[in-house]
């Protein structure tokens, strides 16, 4: 039975920021800017339904939208409903149909607030899906690209109004390809509107239930901080995930190259960890973790640092010399670990010449 | 070498003076209206007790607690301009925007938003609108506010926008205090832009107080020159402190961490602060306060600062106890007024420091007065308050092992001489002084901000931790007592040669044989 349509509240809106953030791992831009302008349409007396993808008919037509760039963009750029919300009614208009709902890109960060943003300025509701399940930084490392679902058309626009329709591509790392160079001319972010889904597709193919599930990491950490507790651990124990580290940065390498933020992390081990070094490459999000040179976990397992006294996660673009750091691990979609899964989004997808070992236990999984 | 430490809080304004590792003089005073004339009192007290030749003291430290109460308390800040380069970008999130509304409503002023502004990779997001910049001036001069605040899209890769509109400015209305944001902050612009319009409405109070401490020790023969504590623990010169106030926000908690762990000799302990109207609780950590993580929020405003990880509750001193319910503590503190409204001073109010007095304590004023309170009422107000002490410690402890506790502050006979997962709890000589105290021993700093080229990362740094930790000395620090407390490299890719711009700040203890 699908659950019934849940009408966002402004309390759904923090909690949902809360835990977007950490399901970013690391990447997917800080949900606080897009908070900040829903909290005005909320405000405003705007507001959204969030519907069970079980509940829409097959052949309904849903749109799919995030910003794409570098996160560090993002920091100084911010984001802008009323812009990813026209690239929706350019789709419309480019494919003649109307959209029946607007469904997350990606839940992770910044970018899985972006339909609440566009469903609270044109009315349409979110379906509770999404195509990663977390954030990546590549449009073929979702989970449509991996069920080869085409990956065309395809509209983008930029703050200054330049607009571009992709109509076709051979595949998604093709179209990838190409919007990646148009992401970097314009300053390293744009909003799109990607390939639009059928009902059947986002039943089939997507992560399911991944605004609840952001929901319900963010009430977590809301409730432990109410209590005095470790948001850390209520996290982890929400999501049956996994403590991997816990210390203190103390080195940052960042670089931005190609519309996305490069680099490394290197953590030096507090309290029961202390003496080890930690270090986490990233690509936008955090890929792979090393404990002591030894590769200790790796995508598409979800890695996450959290701010190890608030709770709060931090992002590739945002950690900094001498932060207190809890590095967690929370398993991930099954869809992403099978064996066409892993050839889009395992290490080897990121250039590591690594085979994927989850860190969790078969049972869990 | 002699320095004078000076604590201008809320409530008391304290003076010592420190010899190397030794305390020579420590007097507290009441602050006043005027923080002037408070250090006045002060310092005439410290030097008649001391028997010192003003003459010989070599560095006076203020730090202040002024700055941030201004913002806590929303008072004396001042109604400012806000100008945020960068349109197409940002357009619906505009300045102020996650203000409080109390404190956006007395601080905003004319607000614009105008075109210009750096990509990340170095090149324009949109021209400069130079005219849109003219008419704002314009505005801003009709307008007549004293201060504007300036942020524009990358200004830390690329503050081209920032210094036209700066100049445009100057130009319209001469005299005009003016703060830039890449002065002040790193990447993400609104706390970044938060910063710099927090700064530019205290401006004008920095400069009036910067000058009531001038004066003050123009007048009693001091010839040192004159430092104000930061946030960090270092000091800075009064006149360039005063352009940039909010680099003076965390110096009270600061202060007294490290006069703590100075007073004690331990490097890693809690320590709770215990003032007339609040207590502080804070964690030392290799005998620097432990910094608290993201996204530090003063008076509301969420900023991007480093401050030391503190807890304040609501019990001090001069904390206000309900007379009919021993469980009903605070939070409403009678402040300054202590002298007057306390039982034990005559008044009519029952505080924190008349059950102590009462419960034999401590012995202040009239004891007199207090004789009548119920023995079981006292201690039960007692415990309460114990509770709530050993709640905040516990709440900001982080290790499992029993850690020692320092006691510092006016009001620290309040804290109890045992609790859970503290192994003592330690009281040290001048404890009601420890701000005074840190602030006579702030240390100093060196800091690089330059691009390198041609080179590889790990040559770049290494470079500029040399010439940080060269600075650092050369300002009077102890080459074994540096310490790096930030560190940003950023690839400038827009200029060749593989350019980087690299930050480092060094901090280091004060040579005790150095003049500053």
């Amino acid at each position: 039975m699908p659950a019934p349509p849940k009408r966002i509240t402004m309390d759904d809106l923090e909690a949902f920021a809360i835990g977007a953030w950490i399901l970013g791992t690391g990447g997917g831009g800080d949900p606080y800017f897009s908070l900040l302008e829903a909290r005005q349409h909320w405000g405003a007396g705007k507001s959204v339904d969030l519907i069970d993808p079980l509940s829409l008919d097959d052949d309904d037509a849903i749109a799919c939208i995030g910003q794409m760039g570098a996160p560090i963009a993002m920091q100084e750029k911010m984001v802008d409903g009323p812009l990813i919300a026209r690239t929706i009614t350019m789709m419309e208009e480019h494919i003649g149909r109307k959209f029946k709902a607007i469904m997350m890109w990606e839940v992770g960060g910044n970018n899985g607030f972006q339909p609440f943003l566009a469903g609270a300025l044109l009315g349409l509701p979110v379906v509770d899906c999404d195509a990663m399940g977390r954030a990546f930084p590549r449009a073929d490392m979702t989970t449509f690209a991996i069920r080869d679902l085409p990956a065309y058309p395809w509209t983008m626009i930029d703050i200054r109004d330049n607009s571009v329709i992709l109509t076709s591509a051979v595949d998604w790392t093709w179209m990838e390809q190409m919007t990646r160079k148009v992401c970097t001319v314009w300053g390293s972010l744009a909003a799109t509107c990607k390939a639009p889904r059928t009902g059947r597709d986002a039943k089939d193919s997507a992560c399911l239930h991944t605004a609840t599930k952001a929901l319900r990491i963010g009430h977590a950490v809301q409730a432990a901080r109410r209590s005095h507790t470790d948001p850390v651990e209520a996290v982890v124990k929400s999501e049956h995930g996994l403590l991997v580290f816990r210390g203190k940065v103390t080195d940052v390498l960042r670089r931005a190259a190609e519309g996305w933020l490069r680099g490394t992390v290197v953590i030096e081990g507090l309290d029961e960890h202390r003496g080890a070094t930690f270090r986490v490459d990233f690509q936008n999000e955090w890929s792979i973790g090393w404990l002591n040179d030894e590769v200790r976990v790796t995508v598409p397992d979800l890695i996450c640092l959290m701010d190890t006294v608030s709770g709060e996660a931090v992002g590739t673009e945002t950690v900094r010399y001498g932060q207190r750091v809890s590095v967690i691990a929370l398993p991930a979609p099954a869809i992403l670990m099978s064996p066409k899964g892993l050839k889009h989004v395992g290490p080897r997808a990121f250039g590591y010449d690594i085979d994927f070992k989850s860190i969790f236990p078969e049972s869990v999984r | 070498m002699i320095r004078l430490g000076i604590d201008v809080g809320g409530t008391n304004t304290d003076a010592v003076l420190v010899d190397g590792k030794s305390v020579l003089h420590a007097v507290k005073t009441a602050t006043t209206r005027e923080v002037g004339d408070g250090i006045v009192t002060a310092l005439e007290r410290l030097i008649r007790a001391s028997a010192i030749d003003p003459a010989r003291i070599d560095a006076v430290m203020i730090g202040t607690t002024h700055f941030t109460n201004a913002v806590v308390q929303r008072r004396h800040v001042a109604r400012i301009a806000a100008v945020r380069i960068g349109l197409p970008a940002a357009a619906t999130l505009p300045p102020f925007v996650d203000w409080p509304a109390d404190l956006r409503s007395l601080v905003q002023g004319p607000t614009f938003m105008i075109r210009g502004g750096h990509e990340l990779d170095g090149l324009p997001i949109a021209p400069f609108d130079r005219e849109a910049m003219k008419e704002a001036a314009a505005k801003i001069r009709d307008a007549g506010v004293e201060a504007v605040g300036i942020a524009s899209v990358f200004s830390p890769l690329n503050y081209e926008s920032e210094q036209e509109a700066a100049e445009i400015l100057s130009t319209v209305v001469p005299g005009i205090s003016i703060t830039l944001s890449h002065e002040l902050g790193r990447i993400g612009l609104l706390a970044r832009e938060n910063v710099t319009l927090l700064n530019a409405a205290l401006v004008g109070l920095a400069n009036r107080t910067a000058e009531g401490f001038i004066q003050a020790l123009g007048g009693s023969g001091i010839k040192a020159p004159l430092y104000i504590t930061q946030n960090d623990g270092t000091v800075s010169l009064a006149d360039q402190a005063a352009r940039f106030p909010v680099h003076c926000f965390a110096s009270g908690p600061t202060n007294s961490l490290r006069g703590a762990a100075f007073l004690s000799g331990l490097k890693d302990a809690m320590v709770v602060d215990v003032g007339g109207t609040t207590s502080d609780v804070g964690c030392l950590r290799n005998g620097f306060p432990r910094e608290a993580n993201n996204n530090v929020e003063i008076g509301g405003v969420r900023t991007a600062f480093r401050m030391p990880d503190l807890l304040s509750i609501g019990l001090g001193g001069g904390t206000l106890i309900d007379p009919t319910d021993p469980n009903k503590i605070g939070p409403v503190s009678v402040g300054y007024q202590l002298a007057e409204r306390a039982l034990v001073f005559g008044g009519s109010e029952l505080t924190g420091t008349d059950v102590a007095v009462a419960a034999g304590l401590i012995d202040l004023g009239d004891k007199g007065r207090v004789a009548s309170l119920d023995k079981r009422f006292v201690a039960a107000a007692l415990a309460s308050c114990h509770a709530m002490l050993a709640e905040a410690v516990d709440r900001m402890k982080t290790e499992a092992g029993d850690v020692p506790l320092v006691a510092v502050g006016g009001g620290c006979f309040l804290v109890p001489e045992a609790m859970e997962g503290v192994s003592e709890v330690v009281h040290v000589p001048h404890q009601g002084v420890a701000n005074a105290v840190g602030a006579a021993i702030a240390q100093v700093s060196g800091e690089v901000d330059q691009i390198f080229q041609s080179m590889k990362r790990e040559e770049a740094l290494e470079r500029a931790h040399h010439i940080a930790s060269e600075r650092a000395v050369r300002a009077g620090a102890v080459p074994a007592s540096l310490t790096v407390v930030d560190q940003e490299d950023i690839p400038l890719s827009y200029l060749p040669f593989n350019s980087l711009r690299v930050r480092v700040r060094v901090v280091g203890d004060i040579a005790s044989n150095t003049r500053v």
